[in-house]
Formats: structure tokens, sequence, C-alpha cells
């Protein structure tokens, strides 16, 4: 008998409900914390994204549809598969990451945690940020939020597994969907992520993970006319970046969310839901009110 | 060009060969200069169609203003025509006066062709009077399935008659047809009875337009014109909605019949959403960046 060969995975890119490679045959080397290759990884191309953006069109009206209460069920179906899954979540953080034991097994814990999080919020965050207004004229005017659309975001390399989650959570948590370009190095980690997510019941195209380099997409994603809203997570404070996105941004006034630093504690809240949700106010005529005040 | 067609038999086609072939003309590589090149030529070979119960001249006249002027920034041509019901086509022709956009009507009881043929003609005359420049007849299947291939014939003829000056685009409804074989027999009919185009489909039946039946139909059009020396045109109609298809069509066209049909006297797209794919790809050509339909009028 020979010596056993490991089986190495492949990994591809989640567009659209299915793993795919690259359409540009590139693919990058994807290094432990030692610096020793763990794997092949898709390096994603513009056009990837754009047809990662399809699938997102495509998905996000089915996704919002859906009651709210069923996006809180599916989210926390990604808690159950992810706590099924943690060992292996924690030695891939561990080998990929360089996390000790410890702070491996936390992550993935508080990972899980806040998609559950998430998942409550999905039938509350109406009651918390729609609202009633006084008017002075005989209507009833009333603002509820709904969801942008498509959400461009893009990890810088350093940003942990956790940052990652909460982003993706808050984001299709009321209803958007996303197109992701995961962090470099956690990419294997992200591309397992998806598998989470695949076999979460979210339907394809909600959320697409890309693996790649953020230089070569962040023009395309900022350009993209069809993206809503767009999140940079780790964009250093003397990036030139900066201005070249908010710059390209403009010719659809998407939104921009530059998320720095360790925000997990921070984000792990409603309002990280409404960075990604706009507010739409009806006024509905009413009969002639005392004094034209609201009589509610 | 009866007489001609008499001891004509139409050659057996090879299906698979067909389809291979067709699949060919899907590996070309079209990209910068070239691509918008070709994105511009299938616009400028555009029937801009509404065919509904629903129609209205708002509609219409709407529809003749993209027609016109596809997009108010980019420097793009027209289409080619805009294809209405007979009862619409004196808005349309009011509406496109002076333009150079033709008016394209349908008649001969489009969709189905079921009705008598001295009504078929009148609604023909009609439309022409109405001022239509073109005419897209539909041919009778039911008497093409009953082998009665002399009436298809002198009905494609006596209709031809009919338009006068109009050119006569006619639909075999390739998708109600069954075979290749029937396809290229119905072609070969249309041709020698007098079509100026032929065309695939009504847009009404799945399936429409496909690579292998035009290529079939293309074919039929390069024979006829090695046998008589005339020229005739060719109109895919219905289920060609992307930039990238409409491309290959292109490619077909060109290297099955020559630079001589590469324009809109010889080749139309009966489509009314690939307007705007196209408006979005040579809008993404120019700017470098993904466009999104949100930003381009919808008729």
């Amino acid at each position: 008998m020979s010596e056993r060969v490991e089986v190495l995975k492949t990994y591809k890119l989640y567009i659209g409900g299915k793993f795919s490679r690259t359409e540009s045959g590139r693919y990058f080397k994807g290094l432990d914390a030692k610096g020793n290759q763990l794997a092949n990884l898709c390096r994603a191309s513009r056009k990837d994204l754009r047809n990662a953006v399809v699938a997102a069109d495509k998905a996000q009206s089915g996704w919002w549809e859906r009651s709210d209460y069923n996006r809180g069920q599916i989210l926390y179906r990604m808690a159950e598969n992810l706590e099924s899954r943690k060992a292996e979540f924690a030695g891939l953080l561990q080998k990929e990451a360089g996390l000790s034991q410890a702070k491996s097994v936390s992550a993935v814990e508080k990972a899980t945690d806040d998609l559950v999080y998430f998942a409550g919020w999905c039938d509350k965050y109406q009651a918390v940020f729609s609202s009633v207004n006084p008017v002075a004229s005989s209507h009833f005017n009333f603002s509820i939020v709904e969801p942008m659309g498509i959400i461009g975001a893009i990890c810088e390399d350093e940003i942990g597994f956790n940052e990652m989650v909460i982003l993706m959570a808050s984001a299709i948590c009321g209803g958007n969907s996303m197109v992701m370009l995961a962090p470099k190095q956690i990419s294997v980690v992200a591309q397992s992520f998806a598998e989470v997510l695949h076999h979460s019941d979210l339907p394809g195209g909600v959320v697409n993970i890309l693996s790649g380099y953020p230089d070569e997409l962040l023009e395309h994603m900022a350009g993209h006319m069809e993206i809503k809203a767009m999140a940079y997570l780790g964009l250093k404070e003397d990036s030139k970046v900066k201005a070249k996105i908010q710059e390209l941004a403009a010719e659809n006034m998407k939104r921009l969310s530059f998320w720095n630093g360790n925000f997990a504690d921070q984000k792990r809240s409603p309002f990280a839901i409404e960075e990604f949700m706009e507010v739409k106010t009806s006024w509905h005529p009413i009969e002639q009110i005392g004094g034209a005040a609201a009589a509610y | 060009m009866k007489e001609k067609f008499k001891n004509f038999q139409s050659p057996k086609i090879d299906q698979l060969g067909l389809i291979e072939r067709a699949n060919r003309f899907k590996t070309r590589s079209i990209k910068k200069e070239a691509k918008v090149q070709a994105l511009k030529l299938a616009l400028n070979m555009i029937d801009l169609t509404t065919l509904e119960g629903r129609d209205t001249e708002g509609k219409v006249i709407q529809l003749c203003n993209k027609a016109m002027r596809p997009d108010l920034e980019l420097d793009v041509p027209t289409v080619a025509a805009v294809c209405v019901y007979p009862s619409l086509v004196a808005v349309a022709k009011k509406q496109l006066k002076g333009s150079g956009v033709k008016v394209a009507s349908v008649a001969t009881a489009f969709p189905s062709g079921q009705s008598d043929q001295k009504l078929k003609i009148q609604e023909t005359k009609y439309a022409v009077n109405e001022g239509a420049d073109e005419i897209d007849m539909v041919i009778s299947r039911g008497k093409f399935h009953q082998g009665e291939y002399n009436y298809v014939f002198d009905e494609i003829a006596a209709i031809k008659e009919a338009c006068g000056k109009a050119r006569l685009k006619v639909i075999l409804e390739t998708g109600e047809l069954g075979t290749a074989d029937q396809v290229r027999r119905a072609s070969d009919i249309a041709l020698y009875a007098g079509a100026d185009f032929i065309k695939t489909s009504t847009g009404k039946i799945s399936p429409a337009a496909t690579m292998p039946t035009t290529l079939l139909m293309l074919e039929a059009i390069r024979d006829f014109y090695s046998a008589t020396g005339e020229q005739r045109g060719m109109k895919p109609a219905g289920g060609i909605s992307d930039a990238k298809t409409a491309i290959q069509y292109l490619v077909m066209l060109h290297e099955t019949l020559g630079s001589e049909w590469m324009s809109n006297k010889w080749f139309r797209f009966g489509a009314s959403r690939l307007a705007n794919e196209l408006l979005l790809q040579i809008r993404k050509q120019a700017t470098g960046y993904y466009q999104s339909a949100d930003y381009f009028s919808k008729d």
C-alpha cells in the first residue's frame, strides 16, 4: 500500500446559490498563518462581480417578499448549522487566521450568537424604525423602512470572521441581498461559511461571496449602477481609495458605509440593520380633523 | 418565380449538423470597438414591437419616441422600425414622420392566420393605406400541415400583390412547424412566392427564434440567392433578449450570408426587450461601469 494522499479541497466562489469557478480562470494561493499554502482560491474578476449582482438582483425581491418571520427562521438555521460545525470552523480559524484555540472557539460561538441575535431582529426592527408622524394637515402620515436592494461589500484583508458575519446578517435581515468580497486572509473560512448559508434554506443569490483582491473590484463595485449601497470594511485612514469610491458612488447616489476597526460589538445593534434600509413615508388623506391636528 | 419553383425540391436538413454549426458561432470573441460597433448595428436592426390587446395610442407614441431616440445621452442610431397592429399604424406613422424609422404592421389575422383569404388581403390593404412601410404576415400553418403548399404559396403571392410598395415579411412561426425539414420547405415557399423577408416567429408561441432555426433560414436565403441572384432579408423574432445573443446572431449572419446583408435593409431583430439590453451594454462600454435597467425607460 502506498502512503495516503491528502484530498485537498477546491474552494470556489458562491454566486447565485451555486459554487462556481471564476470565469477568469485565475487563482491565488490561500496561506495559513505561518505562510504555508493552505488552498488554491478563485480570484474573482469584475465579470464574476457582475454575475453575482445579476444573481443578487434576481433573488432580492423574493427575499424581501418572504415574511419577516421566515427570514428570521432562516438566519436562525444558519446559527444552527454553524454551531454543528463549530469544531471545523474553529480549526480553520486557528490554521488560517492564526487564532489560539480558545479565541477561535470563542469567535465561532460569537458568530453563532450574532446570527441568533439578528434572526431575532428580523420581525422586530420594523416596529422600532417605523413611526406615525404628527403633521399639520388632514393626513395620516407614517414611515416604514424598506430594503435598499443590492448591498455591495468589500472587506479588507485583515477583517475578522465575526465582523464579516455581522455585516452579512445585518444587511440581509431587512430584506436586502448582497455581494461580498470576503477578507482575503480568511478566504477559506469565508467560502466554508458560504456552505453553511447554502444548506440553511437561504434562497440562492441572496448572499454571494467572492474571494479575491479588493483593489481589483472596488472601482467596479462602487461604479456599478445596480448596487444601491456599499459597505467598505477596514479602510485605512490615509487611504486615497475613499475619495475614488465616493466619486464613483455619487453616480447613482449609492449609500456608503465605512466600518472600521473591531466593530463587532458596536454593530451588534438594530442600527446596523437601519444602515441598509430606506425610509418610505406615506401621506394618507383623512377626513378633516379639528384644528387640522392629528387626533390619534 | 412560380415556374422556377415548380420543380424545386427543398433539400433535406441535417439537424444535428445544424445545431453544431449554430453553436460554433457562439465561440467568436467580439470585444471593445468591434463590440460597440456590433451593439450599435444590432440596435439599428431592431423592429421595436408592441403587439398586445391593451396597446393604446399613448403607448405607441412613447414607443416611437424611443425608436427615434433610444438614448438621450449616447450617440446611438435609431432602431429600424416600429411594429404595431394595423389599427395603430396611422399613429406611429404620424409620430415617426421624417425620422427614417419605418412603420411595420402585422396583418393577415395575426397571430394565428386563421381567417378567410379575402379578409387577409383587405387587412393588408388597410394597413398599407394607413401608412405601413412594411407588412408582417403569417402563413396559414393549418393549410401547411394539411400539405396544401400551393395554397400557402398563392396566399403569400396574393398578399405580396396587396402590399404594393410595402415590403413583405413572412412569418413562418417555426415553433408550430415541427421539424427542420418543414421549416426549410416553408422558407422556400415564402421566398419563391415573393417574400422580402422571412421571419421566424410571431413572438406568441414558444419556442420562438433559436440560432439553429435562424441559420437554417439564412441558408435558404443563401440558396435562393445563388439560384435567382435576388437578395432577401431575414428577421428572427422573439426570445432574443440579451446583447450577447444578438451579437452571436450577427456573427452567424456575417458568416452565412456575408457583409452584403449586414444592414437593416436585410436583417432585423424582432424584439422589444433587446433594445434596452443593448443600450445597457453600450453605456457600459462608454462609461466602463456596469449599468442598471432602473435608469432606462421601459418602453
